[in-house]
């Protein structure tokens, strides 16, 4: 079986996911569409080489909607040859559209992909496309459902993480986050999004707060508290009916920032690479995925990375960073108690609580963060995983070469 | 400067007048005065109830000076200054009071930005004033607001053909369009009424402003919107071939706008029209449609110094196609005709023309029945060669034949007015020798109409080597009087735009000799951006038509001594004259036309006749139609038969169609880059021979780093 191998990885910059965020005016396709001209312009890349473009994107509907990925190659005026198809494994799209490129790249079905995802948080709301699992009651009532922020409550309340855990986790994510962005690890990685003259819209995240202090984080109101006392509290309780109440813990302070943003990786063979003269940056060694139980719903990363160690055949002492989304710090908490990660190893350079998570993108955008701190820090594997909707999770492991 | 005016109901008028001139324009000065005014207004603000703007000029706020935008080529610049204009606009409509745009007279592109920002829009009847945003005429987009403005209270629906066509509206229509709110019959009922609508409506604040707006007809979102959505960018490549960035751009902009706040949007719109005004569609048309068009609408043409001239009463000579058009469009401007033919049923036959002309004209109620008689009253049908004594203006529309014109010449030079002009409107042969035949040949000159002359601008004025510059003026102002636009020429075959045109054509018919398939060759004509392909542009003309040119050239060299330079169209045309397919006239040409009416197709035989070869790119045909058309351009710059810039575009384009965005024959050179052209014009040359070669003078131009100006 051949290899599949992460010749560069880019992103956009993260805007504030707000109408006066910097990236509201700019259309999703057209985020996608200036980061796949920055990719062939970087690597000297004809478009016609590229296969597919796999994009992961969780509420594809109005300006994400009708299959953005092969959109986007069109309106970057790629190759008619290139074909596009837009995925959607919830947060973990993105990481989930590197995978798949990787196991068909991997089989031979592939030689050169694009994997990555969008979205304009700001733009196209969550929940905007709908669904079943809340919105039909009998599923919504069967699968027990409850949204996110209760299930990382959840997840505190067992854990026994108090309010201080979280927050002082939050503050480490800012500082870190804002001592990579001053030491400019993100520059490689981030492509300015410019306008249709060439003018700067933005050119660096833009949603996290370098001035955070615990003081001001413990100071925020829960966000969750009251629609946990209208109701799923009472849901999640009567599934763990052990417990006596729900610890309301998270706020906007230790909660994933809502951003636009847009991430694109290029995988594809050794032999493709070589022939097109692409250097190989790293190989994508495994990849896995599970499920966990949907109430409590943001478990998967442990299992989901332990499944991927085993099939390795690595341990976590084999994994020199972990870069674990941090869609709610509850989440990471208990990820790095799943899998015994140390602090050191775990979201160096901080993660999405201070920098923002654009759903659809997250993963393929921290896939690039922890591949350019490997090189950076001279190290070779890193392991990458987010927690998912419905309880799943996904895990990819790569190695620098 | 800006008067400051606060009465007692504590309501400020601010009269725009800016010194030094006749309007007030969008420029750094008025900024400045601008910026001023709202400080004022912000500090006085709990002291008022209302503003009012007005102007003390006749308009109420001219549009952008658009000497300042055409010099700009740094899209930053042109971003900011956009954004600093908007802030201004936005921070009035934002500042708390009612704001009451009194519209003294027209306003126009950036004037009635101004007053889409204010809360109310009432404008005074005045006959003269126009509304609207015609910025897409000059490649560009309303850059304060316009756009963001229009679609909100319109709708997209409704606004969208308001900034894509550019339309400018009477007061009525503009009041029924809902570009203005309220119409009033005099300067003071103006003022009251806004007055009156300050005191009624103190908490006034603009539609999008309410946290409850929704976009009229619905936002992009909206399914009844979402159905009609797809097919308007293909509406609009229908008619623009993909050649009018700035129609692309209004859409977009009102669309992406409509799908996002209000001051985003505004910034979307920023980003657009920096990319149009940093385009060279943009600076192509503004070199046109507005440098050029006001030179020659300015008089740049027209001899200084002599007086202004009016025509009483018009001769004209032969009641054909033309004849009857140059009397028709002469009536309705006032000027009494004599239209002269060989036989009184021919010229009634002439009259009839102007008759059915005006008879749907009254049908469509913009003339009365009492009026019409009036034109028609003006027109004398008459077979007497004396008739046209007393005219001060003599048109000659005969057939093009040297002796027919001589004895008509004759004629009529015998009995008009002894001060009189006497003029040609051949489109063939050179005036100077038509000239001959006239006992005053100062006072002989060719004025060329266009077909149908009722719906061309255009009017060629061609000057022959003895023409005086009084008889000039006296075709100019007559071409004003008929209202069209008047380009001067000097004598040569063919003059400037037959000439020029006829490059056109022989290129595409050459290209079918080349094997480039018929069907092609009219599509890359329409993509160049001409508006009929050359095949069945050559089927109107008429191929028969044009080898009896060709043939009295060929005498004509023949005569000086010299060869008729060989053009490998001719041998094409030839072929189907020998089939016996002269054109549409004759139902059979390039196209076949049936009988029944029915769509015309093209021949089929093309192809046979034409064995296929190996198809050129798309750009390699365009580039041949286009560039042989500025060669041909130059070469008339170079020989003196074309006297300014300004006619050579503006005659291109009104003439024959020349595609408008490219800014005119020569314009297009210089947009180009004259090294860049030249280059391109030599590597044509080598291929598809010596007509593409780059005159010297445009070699010369080059290496001195000139442009056309």
């Amino acid at each position: 079986m051949s290899e599949a191998f992460i010749f560069d990885a880019i992103r956009t910059p993260r805007g504030r996911g707000k109408k006066n965020g910097s990236l509201h005016e700019v259309t999703p396709v057209n985020l996608v569409a200036g980061l796949l001209n920055a990719l062939t312009e970087r690597n000297g890349l004809d478009s016609k080489e590229v296969e597919d473009v796999i994009l992961g994107c969780v509420t594809p509907v109005a300006d994400q909607g009708g299959n953005i990925a092969k959109t986007a190659a069109l309106h970057a005026g790629w190759d008619y040859s290139v074909s596009g198809f837009q995925l959607n494994r919830f947060c973990a799209s993105g990481l989930e559209a590197v995978n798949l490129a990787a196991a068909k790249v991997r089989s031979g079905w592939n030689d050169l992909v694009v994997a990555g995802g969008v979205e304009s948080m700001s733009r196209v709301s969550m929940g905007m496309d709908g669904g079943p699992w809340f919105l039909d009651p009998s599923v919504n009532s069967k699968s027990d459902f409850v949204p996110q922020g209760i299930s990382a409550d959840l997840i505190a309340t067992i854990e026994g993480f108090s309010r201080e855990d979280c927050d002082k986790y939050s503050l480490r994510s800012q500082q870190r986050a804002a001592a990579a962005k001053a030491a400019g690890y993100f520059k490689n990685s981030v492509v300015p999004v410019k306008d249709i003259n060439g003018l700067i819209v933005l050119d660096e995240d833009e949603y996290n707060r370098p001035d955070t202090t615990l003081e001001g984080l413990m100071s925020l109101a829960p966000s969750f508290q009251m629609m946990g006392e209208m109701g799923f509290d009472a849901v999640a309780l009567q599934k763990y009916p052990f417990l006596t109440e729900i610890n309301h813990i998270h706020t906007p302070g230790n909660s994933s920032g809502i951003v636009d943003g847009a991430a694109v990786v290029l995988i594809g063979s050794k032999e493709k690479g070589d022939a097109l003269g692409l250097k190989p940056r790293a190989r994508i060694k495994m990849a896995a995925h599970t499920s966990t139980e949907p109430t409590i719903m943001l478990t998967g990363p442990g299992p989901a990375s332990l499944l991927a160690l085993k099939k390795a055949g690595m341990t976590i002492n084999d994994i020199d960073l972990v870069e674990m989304n941090e869609a709610f710090a509850s989440a990471v908490l208990r990820l790095q108690r799943d899998i015994n990660c140390p602090d050191e190893k775990l979201n160096v350079n901080g993660g999405a609580i201070a920098l923002g998570h654009p759903l659809g993108a997250t993963g393929a955008m921290i896939l690039g963060t922890a591949l350019d701190e490997l090189e950076r820090t001279g190290k070779a594997t890193a392991l990458i995983t987010l927690c998912v909707g419905g309880g799943m999770g996904v895990t990819t492991i790569i190695e620098r070469i | 400067m800006f008067h400051y005016n606060k009465d007692a109901d504590n309501i400020v008028t601010i009269t725009m007048d800016m010194q030094g001139r006749s309007a007030n324009v969008l420029n750094d000065e008025f900024g400045t005065l601008f910026r001023d005014t709202l400080s004022k207004l912000e500090a006085d603000k709990a002291n008022i109830a209302g503003i009012i703007i007005t102007s003390a000029k006749s308009t109420f706020l001219a549009g952008a000076d658009l000497d300042h935008l055409y010099t700009l080529t740094d899209p930053k610049a042109i971003f900011d200054m956009c954004e600093t204009l908007k802030a201004g606009f936005r921070k009035l409509e934002t500042i708390g009071k009612p704001v009451v745009a009194a519209l003294n007279g027209a306003a126009l592109g950036g004037g009635y930005e101004l007053a889409l920002s204010c809360h109310r829009r009432i404008a005074l009847n005045n006959p003269k004033a126009q509304f609207g945003l015609p910025e897409v005429g000059l490649g560009l987009l309303p850059g304060g607001g316009g756009v963001i403005r229009l679609s909100r209270m319109l709708g997209l629906q409704n606004s969208l053909p308001f900034l894509t066509e550019g339309k400018r509206l009477k007061p009525a229509d503009a009041l029924k369009s809902g570009l203005i709110d309220e119409l009033a019959n005099t300067p003071e009922e103006m003022m009251e009424k806004a007055k009156t609508w300050i005191k009624a409506n103190p908490k006034a604040i603009n539609p999008w402003d309410d946290k409850a707006f929704k976009i009229p007809g619905g936002d992009p979102r909206n399914p009844k919107v979402a159905q009609m959505l797809p097919i308007v960018p293909a509406m609009t490549r229908k008619k623009t071939y993909g050649n009018y960035p700035a129609v692309e751009a209004i859409i977009a902009t009102a669309v992406e706008g409509a799908l996002v706040d209000f001051d985003t949007a505004c910034r979307i719109e920023s980003r657009y029209f920096t990319s149009l005004a940093t385009g060279k569609v943009s600076k192509n048309m503004i070199t046109a449609f507005w440098y050029n068009l006001n030179s020659i609408n300015a008089g740049g043409s027209r001899p200084k110094g002599v007086p202004p001239q009016t025509t009483k009463k018009l001769g004209v000579l032969g009641a054909g196609m033309m004849g009857s058009g140059i009397a028709y469009v002469s009536a309705i401007s006032g000027i009494e005709v004599v239209l002269k033919d060989a036989t009184v049923e021919k010229a009634e036959f002439g009259k009839s023309y102007s008759e059915k002309l005006l008879k749907k004209r009254v049908q469509q109620g913009k003339m009365t029945q009492e009026k019409m008689n009036e034109v028609l009253n003006r027109i004398t049908a008459t077979d007497d060669a004396n008739a046209v004594a007393g005219c001060d203006l003599i048109i000659e529309a005969v057939f093009e034949d040297r002796q027919i014109k001589a004895t008509v010449t004759k004629e009529s030079e015998a009995v008009m007015d002894a001060t009189g002009v006497y003029a040609s409107n051949t489109s063939t042969l050179p005036i100077t020798g038509l000239a001959e035949a006239s006992v005053r040949p100062d006072k002989f000159i060719g004025i060329h109409f266009f077909s149908p002359v009722d719906k061309m601008p255009l009017v060629e004025i061609i000057m022959g080597e003895k023409t005086s510059d009084e008889t000039l003026a006296k075709a100019f102002d007559y071409v004003k009087q008929i209202k069209k636009t008047p380009i001067v020429v000097n004598d040569s075959r063919g003059f400037y735009t037959s000439r020029v045109f006829a490059t056109y054509v022989l290129e595409g018919i050459s290209m079918l000799g080349e094997g480039q398939h018929p069907r092609y060759i009219e599509s890359c004509g329409l993509k160049a951006g001409m508006p009929v392909g050359p095949l069945a542009l050559t089927d109107e003309v008429s191929l028969s038509l044009m080898a009896h040119i060709r043939k009295q050239t060929e005498l004509d060299f023949a005569a000086e001594g010299k060869p008729l330079p060989h053009h490998p169209a001719y041998a094409v045309s030839q072929q189907l004259l020998d089939r016996n397919r002269p054109g549409k006239a004759a139902g059979a040409g390039f196209y076949e036309y049936p009988k029944d009416g029915g769509k015309k197709y093209l021949w089929p035989e093309l192809t046979t006749l034409f064995p296929q070869k190996e198809q050129l790119p798309q750009q390699e045909v365009i580039d041949r139609m286009i560039y042989i058309q500025s060669i041909e351009t130059v070469r008339c710059v170079e020989e003196g038969v074309l006297r300014n810039v300004a006619d050579a575009n503006i005659g291109s384009i009104f003439g024959w169609g020349f595609a408008p965005f490219n800014g005119g024959t020569l314009q297009y050179v210089n947009s180009v880059g004259l090294d860049a052209f030249v280059k391109r014009a030599e590597e044509l040359a080598a291929k598809y021979g010596e007509r593409f070669s780059p005159p010297a003078l445009l070699k010369e131009m080059a290496a001195k780093g000139e442009t056309f100006k």
